[in-house]
């Protein structure tokens, strides 16, 4: 059963739609990530679930019963905020020991239960240190203890690992995805950063301008983007206008402007003569120095233009012979050598005709 | 080697620090000198804070300011903090005002709207109440100026932090929010009961003719003559003041240091 349902829910400041008529519900036990940019409305939704600001119209249901009467210290769902919000008069046994204290639970419980946290969390040692004596790290180590010591129905996470350098963050991406599996506890998370998105979530909704844009696993975010926006958000993308000139049950046959013909998987209800994009990652655009197999049906001449060597691999620039650009990915299985080609190189770009999507805008 | 620029500012830093102090540091020597008159010096003694001691008009004015200083900055520590809380929470347009215009407004007018309101629209006997409740008006906004300074230098999540792990509205001004301004608070009560303990024009407005206070006793004296005995009060009430201030200084440094 869905442990939360958001219903129909809208919110507005002034003329500006924060989040507009969105639904979906999350499953119990697991990480679902609200994915969008910044003033996608993704943090008002959180908030809203956590009580600091009401919904102008829909639900917000938590197991099956609606919040809308329940202050946020009724709620049985906790934050970890993006700035940690560590009480600073606080020792960190104390900030841990703050929701269970609340909860009027025995002294006894409490000291067993925050030393089961402090272990969870690796900070035994540091159970009376004060938050301004911790590390980014250490500090949010805290808040997720805090967060999750009461056992919430919901944990809710505004953006986490926002304020943590790159090294540190990838550390604790490992140590989140353990943590939610060793407690169990429901996660919404929130971020913009569609890495850290497709690294932990079960399930993540894509948002922009208030709406939900497409709700689905990681993989099939990744390799099945429902429209332009949510394709071009999500990883590296090359986009080309196109228009399909024959839709049949095996595949689509499109025509995109200076490039010719090329054959795509095909698309729900397409259409002869409808217009929108050719959608092509770079990892599915093989590059080559010579001609390849009849296999590949999109096939096409063109230039290097231009590379981006990224350590683990390097992004080429090909500009084909009418014109377009490209992008196209290879990985540097060869240690030592940043590149293949180089600027100028005569390459052929190629990719399956299952590969690449027809998007509608 | 200093620049001359350098050196002139110092010859002036100097000079105004020695308009300000040296009156004072005269006082103070003074009230040691064992002589009837303030010309010149003739000897060490402490028999004038001995006879101020002996001196049961002092000694009841020194008792008519503590009792009033304490409870007038008591109550507006409460008041104030109240006022600087609703001003950070809520952005309201005219309380920052309200709470702060008493500090800026001139004592005298402030003494005099006093009078009238008291005696014409409340009909009140002046006496210890109006004077604990003029001292309250114009300490409200100082205590209310460091609250809201402390609250301003805070991250406002902490606080909605407590709200979502549990605490009411009133647990988390108990368990989160008192103790985080408690050293404003205090500020605050240091700062208003050395402005009531010092005050003279609006006492003097609002004091009718049974209550004294240490200034209004002072001043009562001076004119007859300045005597050692005077000397030896204002170097106490200095004392006691400059000792208010380093510790609410200490307290609050971020407001004394003007760092909002």
């Amino acid at each position: 059963m869905a442990i939360l349902e958001i219903r129909n829910v809208s919110r507005r400041y002034a003329d500006l739609s924060a989040v507009d008529e969105v639904s979906f519900s999350v499953e119990a036990g697991e990480f679902f990530t609200l994915l969008g940019p910044s003033g996608c409305g993704k943090t008002t939704l959180l908030r809203m679930i956590a009580g600091f600001e009401a919904p102008d119209a829909g639900q917000i249901l938590l197991d099956g019963v609606d919040l809308a009467d329940t202050p946020p210290e009724k709620r049985p769902v906790h934050t970890v905020f993006q700035s940690y919000a560590l009480f600073p008069h606080m020792t960190v046994r104390d900030n841990i020991a703050f929701p269970l204290k609340m909860a009027k639970k025995p002294e006894a419980e409490i000291r067993r239960r925050v030393q089961e946290a402090l272990e969870q969390v690796h900070l035994s040692d540091k159970s009376s240190h004060f938050p301004h004596e911790l590390s980014g790290g250490q500090k949010q180590r805290v808040a997720l203890a805090r967060g999750l010591v009461n056992q919430p129905r919901l944990l809710l996470l505004d953006e986490p690992l926002g304020a943590l350098d790159a090294k540190l963050r990838e550390e604790m991406r490992g140590e989140l995805i353990d943590l939610q599996r060793e407690v169990g506890v429901t996660f919404v998370f929130v971020t913009h950063s569609q890495q850290e998105a497709l690294a932990l979530s079960h399930r993540i909704a894509v948002m922009n301008r208030g709406r939900v844009e497409q709700l689905d696993e990681p993989s099939r975010l990744y390799g099945y983007p429902a429209n332009r926006f949510v394709a071009d958000f999500i990883g590296d993308i090359n986009l080309m206008e196109a228009e399909v000139t024959e839709a049949s049950q095996g595949h689509l046959r499109l025509r995109v402007p200076g490039l010719g013909e090329v054959m795509a998987p095909p698309v729900l209800d397409a259409r002869a003569g409808e217009k929108g994009v050719l959608a092509l990652r770079p990892e599915q655009a093989r590059i080559s120095a010579h001609a390849q197999t009849a296999e590949l049906k999109n096939h096409f001449h063109g230039t290097v233009r231009g590379f981006l060597y990224l350590g683990d691999v390097t992004v080429y620039t090909v500009e084909l012979d009418n014109g377009i650009s490209m992008d196209a990915l290879l990985a540097n299985s060869a240690p030592g050598r940043a590149k293949f080609f180089d600027i100028g190189d005569d390459v052929f770009i190629a990719w399956r005709h299952d590969a690449g999507l027809f998007l509608r805008e | 080697m200093k620049t001359p620029r350098n050196f002139w500012l110092w010859v002036v830093s100097l000079a105004v620090y020695a308009f300000l102090y040296v009156p004072l540091a005269v006082v103070v020597l003074f009230s040691f000198n064992d002589s009837d008159l303030n010309a010149e010096w003739v000897g060490f003694t402490g028999k004038w804070y001995f006879r101020l001691i002996h001196d049961p008009d002092m000694l009841q004015a020194a008792g008519n300011s503590l009792l009033i200083a304490v409870v007038s900055s008591s109550i507006a520590t409460v008041l104030g903090t109240m006022a600087g809380i609703a001003m950070h929470r809520y952005r309201l347009r005219f309380l920052p005002f309200l709470a702060v215009t008493p500090v800026a407004m001139p004592e005298i007018l402030l003494g005099v709207s006093l009078l009238l309101f008291f005696r014409q629209v409340l009909d009140l006997t002046l006496g210890f109440v109006s004077i604990i409740a003029a001292h309250i008006t114009f300490s409200i906004g100082f205590v209310a100026i460091v609250i809201r300074a402390r609250l301003a230098g805070m991250d406002e999540s902490i606080f909605e932090a407590a709200r979502d792990l549990g605490a009411t509205p009133w647990e988390t001004f108990r368990f989160v929010t008192f103790p985080l301004i408690l050293p404003a608070v205090i500020a605050g009560f240091l700062m208003s009961f050395t402005l009531s303990i010092d005050d003279f024009v609006i006492t003097f407005f609002t004091a009718g003719v049974g209550v004294a206070t240490l200034p209004l006793q002072i001043y009562s004296m001076i004119k007859v003559a300045v005597t050692p005995e005077v000397n030896a009060v204002s170097t106490l009430l200095m004392a006691l003041t400059l000792s208010m201030i380093f510790l609410a200084s200490r307290f609050a440094p971020d407001v004394l240091k003007g760092k909002t």
